[in-house]
């Protein structure tokens, strides 16, 4: 499973996403990602997670060993740049 | 009810702060789980740990048990709290060190 795969599972569960995917060791299966969304707003960040592990469904338990989780709304990730 | 089930809810019963790993505490056997483990100990609040890598049902269970694919998981006062990435950024935030001494203080004065 390459990053772009895992972009865009992402992509189709949370549709206007901005989403940034890296394959921190090149073996296809330990990720980290950065997305952006309006439906993380007034989440905590547990149902922000659980947000995208849903998107990721299958892939998440049979495929992906390890995926580092940033999620942002908006407003944050304007205030973080 | 499931026995692993009763595993999981006697462990998060018995400890106020409670991580669910794979490997032990001083073996971590996993990069997220040591990193977890090393914030908590930072902190300097007991916890409890549960290598699950040495109990394949509870493993199994654990994923279900909190809607949570990814070991380790966090519970405090019996919630849980979220894996590694999270434990982080309230670790970072400030805020789970409030959440920690709040429920080691609780255990004190009970």
């Amino acid at each position: 499973m390459d990053a772009k795969e895992v972009e865009s599972l992402i992509r189709q569960g949370i549709p206007d996403a901005h989403v940034e995917v890296r394959d921190t060791t090149g073996g296809g299966d330990h990720f980290e990602a950065l997305i952006v969304s309006t439906v993380f707003e007034g989440k905590g960040l547990v149902e922000r997670h659980q947000t995208v592990y849903k998107a990721l469904g299958d892939a998440m338990r049979v495929r992906v060993h390890a995926l580092s989780l940033k999620t942002l709304t908006p407003t944050q990730y304007e205030n973080r740049r | 009810m499931s026995e692993a089930i009763e595993r999981i809810q006697s462990a998060i019963r018995s400890n106020k702060i409670q991580v669910f790993m794979k490997g032990t505490r001083s073996f971590p056997q996993c990069g997220f789980s040591a990193a977890t483990v090393q914030i908590l100990e930072e902190l300097g609040v007991p916890f409890g740990t549960t290598d699950v890598l040495a109990d394949p049902e509870l493993r199994e269970e654990i994923k279900r048990y909190s809607d949570w694919p990814t070991i380790p998981q966090v519970y405090v006062d019996g919630k849980f709290v979220g894996g590694c990435d999270i434990i982080r950024e309230l670790y970072e935030s400030g805020e789970l060190q409030t959440l920690v001494k709040n429920a080691v203080g609780q255990g004190a004065q009970q």
